[in-house]
This record gives structure tokens, C-alpha cells and sequence, in this order.
């Protein structure tokens, strides 16, 4: 019955010849795509594992993927669906627009001062050569109330939500990053834990003196051997028998903020006691520490490449006495406090770096619109106006996600991770690629100190490393979505133990499959909700998910489990990933504009099809990728040239003289 | 004396924006432009907070005629330390012929109702360059006038003002009430903080309208062309 539906074209003849091996159960095929418990709990665990080693194998992580599935499940996230090559658009249509007419209001009146004092009082240039942030500029942002910006008004902050705070920090990262770092290293990741995880009691005790800007936050996770494997820090906080006061040892290394902070949110590995097996167990704890517990150090500032007006140091625990009231969160749940507190403030970097690319983008233009060569505005040659183009696409995007974000985070979405691991990869190398444009479009100038690109550039290069290497992020994105289309693949499994009474949803995912390979659509539509005038960018990135959807399973079915080692994969995969979001992103707020009948609508109707035009040209070329046999080979080289020039300490190459 | 201050503020368009004209020569494009408060009259509020400060006013109130969006400007000034705020509703064609004879008709009758015993106006708008609202609203109101003040010191019911005229500085000495205009040494306004702009949010805002206070506002003037100013030649050495 079920073949002679699908009988029709040699596609689908193909399709129906590899079935049946699968439809018999048996097989190492079968065996490696719907070994079910195994398959599933290695790809959660790679998720985890790219940020935490595999030591908490057995019951734990079971029940970990558990919850992870039944989360995955409902899950509402464009990015996480996409995986499974469906759309989901309730987050990201229409672009949402989560300000009510009071919360508007107020952020207008915010802009204004806010911008003032970084334009008349802040001098980026100063900062950056005393390689600290002046101190009248630090006593004027702490009157301005810069440093509590997200805490609640009742304990002494603005009390702004995620999007207020995104606007205005958009204005300080295109004036300056250093005083940016400053800002986000206290509140955005400093004390946030105190704001996610605090009890009431901590939260009164510590935020009034935080917002102040009194007190000063860090955040302690990374040391001499813990970068990207968080979960190997080897920083300890031992329980005392009474069970009143933690032991705190051991030291962190490129603390932003370490010499000035008085409350660090700091994480440390706890013996404990496993409740199901009776075994000793280390498990990270989040800590609230003050400096004034005695036994807390810190180092000279580092001298760095950029944000030099950021203080960066090593700060020591030497038996540091911490109260156990300042558990911050489940003692054992450290790690759970840390990923959150970072992807929480994710969102925040990508609209500093979208007012960064302003600024840049204004100078390079300024420039391009009054230099004369060769009898002409040099704006008018096709060199200068492809950078032009490009950066402005790149910033486009960028500012979009970090405000659909954030306003997805403020409608109350929890399952934003992706997205904003996305969105942190894109706006870092975005505001890197445009920055470095903007200093070619102005040349010689571009280089020099007092042009101020300079400095830009150097500030940005570490945001293509911290708060999780874009390295990282893209394993991780591209990890979280296999482990969610694998799911998708394990309830098929399901269907297929009893096929006669699953034959009408068999049918369907057999005609589904039949149909991509042939290169047919689906049926998913945009239409309906993408503005008619964008109908054709969105018939793209239709084509780029169901083709995305695609490889995706057919990677799970070939690789299984082993997919978490593939990194050369992951990395592509992700990429497509980023430029797929991108592309519903832009849709999104340029089809906002056309409905509202915005000013700017037609120029961002032109922004989103050149972006959707291109990205779906490369997701394209990217996955014939990663169907081909080429590529497989091309790995294989790649492997092969690391591991000569990893064994010989360098070019392995003879010198083409000889000597 | 009721030791009250009343404050004009004027919503212009930023001074850091490029003004352009509008391809009908009727005006300036103003649609999705930066506006914010006068400079001059930032000063004037300064000084007005400054004078509370110093305990020698008891209250503060800002003024601004014009539509919707000036509650904005208003609740600048509130932010920057005045106690409540007026907002005199003119918008549409009546807002764009609004000029100063009209607006110190309003700040005169918004004086008698409030018993304001100091008015504080900047010395001209950064849009119009008119630098004739104070004057207006001293001659309507029969007060004395210290106009281009960059400095003032309350003695008693007098003021101390020294005045910047092309010739110098005057130094003269006036009763009250009296109507003052700030010019740009008078002092450097401070920054609104954001604990601040919270809390003016509860503070208070009243809307009038112009017929309220008895005032027609039909303009005697006409502008009948705006155009660029002629594009500069270059210089001969």
C-alpha cells in the first residue's frame, strides 16, 4: 500500500528502495539513526560537552535530556526548527514591537542625556591612552545611573527591560567599547546572576550598591586552563562539616573589571555527595564573593590590543571565608547559572556592536562623500559603493536581530539560545568586516590614531573571543539543532515500529523526502505573512530551509552519534544556520516597514533582497557542500596539512630556495 | 511674593542636525528629524534649579507652547530639576505661524494666572533667531527686563544682572518681578541622569489651550518663501 503511493518518478523509486532496509528494523543504519536512547542522550551531551566535559555521564544526564527533549519538543524557536526544515513564526513574525506607549516614551527622554554625555563628556581617545576610563567620566556615568540600568527600581535601578536597555546601550558601544566592556562586564554578566538566580534577601542586600555604581561586579569563570571547557575549572569551594561557610581556593585569569569589583559572581567546583549512587561527585557552584571576606587578590592590569580602558586582571581566592548564603542558585547548579547569565546578556552585545557599525559606516561615508580622485567623489566609483552597500546590509541585519531578540526575551521567550549565539557570531564578525571596510574606504586616514577608526578596530577584535569563542558558538548552534532534529527523527522511529497504523504519516514524511530530493517544494509557504513585495526574498529562504532541513537529516542519518566529532561539518552548518535567521530577520522588519509604510521601507525592501539574494546563494552552495564527496576530501586534506605542521612546530614546506 | 519662576522652553530642532528645505520652499523639513530643547533655554532652566537650589525660589514651572511632542521638551526640563509643567496645546498651522508675539501673549497671561514673580527665557531660539519673546512679554506685562544675562544674583526683591552687550558688560539692577533671558555664559546646564528622568515621570504636566488663557494666536505674518542660502563662492587670495 505504501509503495504503490509512492511509485511514481525514479527520485522517489530510489527513495522507496532505501526505506524498506529501514522498515525491516535491522541494520547498522537503522541501528545508528534510531538507536534511540543512545543517539539522543550523545547529541544533548554534545551540546553540553562543547561547554562541559563529559563527566556527568549516567543518571544525571539522563534526566537532563529528559527535560531537554520535552523542551525541544514545544519548542517555539525559529532557529531550532529550521533543523527540522520547518518554519516557525511565531517569534519572528511580525517583528515585534514589545513597548508599550509609557515605556517608549521614557526611553526617548533616556536617549537624549544618554547620548549627550558620551558626545561632550567621554573621551574614548583619553580612555584609550590612560588605559582606564577617566575618572570624572566613571563618577558621571554612576550619577547617570549607568550601572544599574536593569535593575528594578525599588532596589535603585532604571529598571529597564531588555529592549530600553538594548537602545541605550547601542549608544555607547558607537561611542566607545572600553567604558561598553566596563558597563557589561559589571551589570551584563557581573552581577546578573544576582538578577536570574538571587533570593530575595541577596537581592536586597547587593543591588543598591551595585546600581549605584558604589559596588562594581565581575564575573569569574576562566582560568590558566579553563577557556572554552568551562567545566573543567579547577577553582574550589569546599563545604565546611557545619555546613555554614564555604573554603574558597584557587585563581582567574582575564577578569573584566578584577581590580576595581567588590562582588564577584564567581564559579568553583564542590565535592558532593550524589544523592542516587552515594558517590563523591565535583559539580560547579556559583558563588556570590565580596572582597571584603578577606583572601581576595587581584593582578596588574593586563596590557591588551583593545579595550585598554577596560581593567582586565587574575584575581586570586586564597581560603576565602564565603557565607553559605551566598550560594548563588542550587549548590551543584553553577553551570546552569553561568550558560544562562552569558546567554542572557548575548543580546546586548549585538546591539553595542550594531551602534558601533553606525558610527563607522557615518565616518567612512563622510569621507566618501567629500574626497575627490581622479576628478571625482570617490562615493561614485563601484568600489567604494559595493563596501558601502555591504557594510550597511551587514549592520542592517545585525541591529535586527538584536532587537527582535530582544524583544522576543521581553514577550517572555525562554528559548532564545540559539538565536542569540547567532546573533553574537554574526554582530562580532559583521562589526569586524565593516569596521575594517570603513579604514579602507578612507584610506591612509583610516589609519591614523586621530580618525578614531583605529582604535574602534583594535576594540573590536576581542569580541570575536569572549563570552564564548564564535568558534564555540558555532558548534554549539549547530549541535543544539541536530540534537533537536534528531528527536524529530527518533518520534519517526516510532511511527515506523508500527507502520500499518502510522501509514498516513509515514506517507507523508516519505512523500516529503521524495519531493526535497527531487528538488521539489514541500509545500512551506511564506506567503501570508512575508509583504507581498517581499514575496520573492521569502520564496528564498523557503528554498534555503527546506534544502537546509534536508542535508540536516541526512548528516544525522549518515554520521549518527559521531556527528558531534565532525567539526568541519558543524562549522558549515552553522554558518548556514546564521545566514537562514538572517535572512527571516531582515524579512521580518522590512516587511514591518512596507505595512507601516515607514519613510525608509523602500531602501530596506532594497537592503533585504540584495541580503536574501546572496544568502541564499551561499546556504545553497553550502550544503551542495556538504552533500559531496569533494568536500569529504577536502577535509580530509585540511586534517592531514594540520597535523604536519602541528608535528613539525611549523610550515612544513621546503623554502623555495632551498635554505 | 509667591516665589514661584516660570520657565519657557522651545522645542527646535537639534543643532547638530543639517537642516534642509523642503522641495515646496515653504519651510524646513522637520518630519523624522532630531529635535530637542533650545540651548538658551537649557541654560534658563539651569539657572532656575539653581535658584531653588539656593533656596531663594520655591518652585519651578516650564512652559512650552506648541503640539504633542513638547511634553518631551518639558519633561527635560523636569528632569533637570522644575517642579511641574505646563504645556500651552498649539499644533498644526496655528504651530507653524507661531512666533513671539503670540507665544509672550501666552507667557503673560500664564504669568498673572500662576503669580509668577520671575520669568526665565532663553535669550533666542536656535530656529528662528528672533530674540524678541522676552521683550514682548516684559512690555505686555509692564515688568522690567535683564535681558542677555550672563549673570543674575536675587538681593532682597531686586536683581543684580550684568548684561553682554556688543559694547561690553552692563551691570544694571532691577525690581520684580522682572522678566530675565539667558545668554550662553550664564551657566553650563547640567546633565539629566536617569534616576532624575524617573523621577520627573511623576512629575506633573497640565495642558492649556491658548483660547484658555484668552490668547488668539492667528499670526500677522505670512512667510511666503524659505530657500538655501546661496552656495559660497571660493575666496580669491
Amino acid at each position: 500500500m505504501l509503495l504503490r503511493k509512492v511509485s511514481q518518478s525514479s527520485a522517489l523509486c530510489s527513495t522507496v528502495l532505501r526505506l524498506p532496509a529501514v522498515l525491516t528494523g535491522g541494520q547498522r543504519q537503522a541501528a545508528v539513526v534510531f538507536v534511540g536512547q543512545n543517539g539522543r542522550l550523545y547529541a544533548s551531551q554534545a551540546a553540553e560537552a562543547v561547554l562541559e566535559k563529559p563527566a556527568a555521564v549516567g543518571s544525571d544526564a539522563a534526566t537532563k535530556v529528559e527535560k531537554k527533549t520535552a523542551a525541544a519538543a514545544e519548542s517555539k524557536s525559529f532557529a531550532f526548527n529550521i533543523f527540522k526544515g520547518q518554519i516557525t513564526t511565531s517569534q519572528v513574525f511580525p517583528f515585534p514591537q514589545v513597548l508599550n506607549e509609557e515605556q517608549e516614551q521614557f526611553l526617548r527622554e533616556l536617549v537624549g542625556p544618554c547620548s549627550k554625555f558620551f558626545e561632550e563628556v567621554n573621551d574614548p581617545a583619553k580612555n584609550d591612552a590612560l588605559e582606564k576610563v577617566e575618572d570624572h567620566t566613571m563618577e558621571g556615568l554612576k550619577e547617570m545611573g549607568a550601572f544599574g540600568m536593569q535593575v528594578p527600581a525599588d532596589l535603585g535601578g532604571v529598571g529597564l527591560s531588555n529592549t530600553q536597555y538594548a537602545r541605550l546601550v547601542e549608544i555607547v558601544g558607537s561611542h566607545d567599547l572600553g567604558v561598553g566592556i566596563t558597563l557589561g562586564a559589571h551589570q551584563s554578566i557581573g552581577f546578573k546572576g544576582i538578577l536570574l538566580f538571587g533570593n530575595k534577601a541577596q537581592k536586597e542586600k547587593y543591588l543598591p550598591k551595585l546600581a549605584s555604581g558604589e559596588h562594581i561586579a565581575a564575573f569569574c569563570l576562566t582560568e590558566p586552563a579553563s577557556g572554552s571547557d568551562a567545566a573543567s575549572i579547577k577553582t574550589v569551594a569546599v563545604q565546611s562539616p557545619c555546613g555554614k561557610y564555604f573554603t574558597l581556593n584557587g585563581s582567574k585569569i582575564w577578569i573584566s573589571n578584577g581590580g576595581l569589583a567588590e562582588i564577584f559572581t564567581v564559579f568553583a567546583k564542590t565535592p558532593m555527595k550524589d544523592p542516587k549512587t552515594g558517590e563523591m561527585k565535583d559539580k560547579i557552584t556559583a558563588f556570590i564573593v565580596e572582597r571584603s571576606f578577606g583572601g581576595v587578590t587581584h593582578g596588574p592590569p593586563e596590557k591588551k590590543m583593545g579595550i585598554k580602558a577596560s581593567n582586565t586582571a587574575e584575581v586570586y581566592f586564597d581560603n576565602v571565608r564565603v557565607p553559605a548564603e551566598c550560594v548563588l542558585g542550587e549548590i551543584g547548579g553553577g553551570f546552569k547559572v553561568a550558560m544562562n547569565i552569558l546567554n542572557n546578556g548575548r543580546f546586548g552585545m549585538a546591539a553595542a556592536l550594531s551602534g558601533t557599525m553606525k558610527n563607522v559606516i557615518a565616518k567612512a561615508v563622510d569621507h566618501a562623500a567629500n574626497r575627490t580622485q581622479f576628478g571625482n567623489k570617490i562615493h561614485n566609483y563601484g568600489a567604494i559603493q559595493e563596501k558601502v552597500a555591504r557594510m550597511t546590509m551587514l549592520q542592517y541585519v545585525a541591529e535586527s536581530m538584536a532587537y527582535m531578540i530582544s524583544g522576543n526575551m521581553d514577550s517572555g521567550a525562554t528559548d532564545f539560545q540559539i538565536e542569540a549565539a547567532i546573533s553574537k557570531i554574526f554582530a562580532s564578525e559583521a562589526a569586524w568586516f565593516v569596521t575594517d571596510e570603513s579604514i579602507q574606504v578612507m584610506g591612509g586616514m583610516g589609519f591614523m590614531k586621530d580618525a578614531g577608526i583605529e582604535r574602534v578596530m583594535r576594540d573590536l577584535r576581542i569580541f570575536r573571543i569572549f563570552e564564548g569563542t564564535n568558534d564555540i558558538l558555532r558548534l554549539f548552534v549547530a549541535l543544539n539543532g541536530f540534537q533537536n532534529a534528531g528527536n524529530q527523527l527518533k518520534s519517526l522511529q516510532k511511527a515506523l515500529k508500527s507502520p500499518i497504523s502510522n501509514a498516513s504519516v509515514l506517507a507523508g514524511e516519505i512523500t516529503k523526502r521524495a519531493k526535497r530530493k527531487a528538488g521539489l517544494s514541500t509545500g512551506l509557504t511564506l506567503q501570508g505573512t512575508v509583504h507581498p513585495e517581499l514575496a520573492h526574498s521569502g520564496e528564498l529562504t523557503v528554498k534555503a530551509i527546506e534544502q537546509f532541513g534536508g542535508v540536516i537529516e541526512e548528516l544525522l542519518i549518515k554520521h549518527g552519534k559521531k556527528i558531534i566529532d565532525e567539526q568541519f561539518i558543524l562549522k558549515r552548518v552553522a554558518d548556514c544556520a546564521i545566514d537562514i535567521y538572517a535572512m527571516v530577520v531582515v524579512l521580518s522588519r522590512a516587511s514591518r516597514a512596507l505595512s507601516e509604510g515607514h519613510t525608509s521601507a523602500q531602501h530596506e525592501k532594497l537592503l533585504c533582497e540584495t541580503w536574501c539574494t546572496e544568502a541564499h546563494d551561499r546556504v545553497t552552495h553550502e550544503i551542495k557542500s556538504l552533500h559531496s564527496s569533494e568536500s569529504r576530501k577536502l577535509f580530509s586534506n585540511m586534517r592531514a596539512i594540520s597535523a604536519a605542521v602541528v608535528e613539525n612546530g611549523g610550515v612544513v614546506a621546503a623554502h623555495p630556495l632551498g635554505f | 511674593m509667591s516665589g514661584r519662576v516660570l520657565v519657557g522652553v522651545k522645542r527646535v530642532i537639534d543643532y547638530a542636525v543639517k537642516i534642509r528645505v523642503k522641495p515646496d520652499n515653504t519651510g524646513v523639513v522637520t518630519d523624522g528629524v532630531k529635535h530637542s530643547m533650545n540651548p538658551f533655554c537649557e541654560i534658563a532652566v539651569e539657572e532656575a534649579v539653581k535658584l531653588k537650589e539656593k533656596k531663594l525660589i520655591k518652585e519651578v514651572v516650564a512652559v512650552s507652547c506648541g503640539p504633542q511632542q513638547s511634553q518631551e521638551t518639558i519633561r527635560t526640563a523636569l528632569a533637570m530639576g522644575a517642579d511641574r509643567g505646563i504645556h500651552v496645546d498649539v499644533s498644526g498651522k496655528d504651530y507653524e505661524n507661531l512666533g513671539p508675539l503670540q507665544v509672550s501673549k501666552i507667557l503673560a497671561a500664564l504669568a498673572k494666572q500662576e503669580d509668577a514673580q520671575l520669568i526665565l527665557l532663553g535669550k533666542q531660539a536656535i530656529d528662528d533667531d528672533c530674540n524678541q519673546t522676552g521683550q514682548m512679554t516684559a512690555a505686555l506685562l509692564d515688568w522690567p527686563q535683564g535681558t542677555f544675562a550672563s549673570e543674575v544674583s536675587l538681593e532682597g526683591d531686586k536683581i543684580n544682572l550684568v548684561r553682554e552687550i556688543d559694547g561690553g558688560l552692563e551691570h544694571i539692577k532691577i525690581n520684580t518681578p522682572a522678566v530675565i533671558t539667558a545668554d550662553l555664559r550664564l551657566n553650563t546646564p547640567r546633565y539629566a541622569t536617569l534616576p532624575n528622568i524617573m523621577k520627573a515621570k511623576k512629575k506633573k504636566i497640565v495642558t492649556v489651550k491658548p483660547a484658555d488663557l484668552g490668547v488668539d494666536v492667528t499670526s500677522r505674518l505670512e512667510v511666503l518663501k524659505v530657500e538655501e542660502p546661496p552656495q559660497r563662492q571660493a575666496g580669491r587670495v
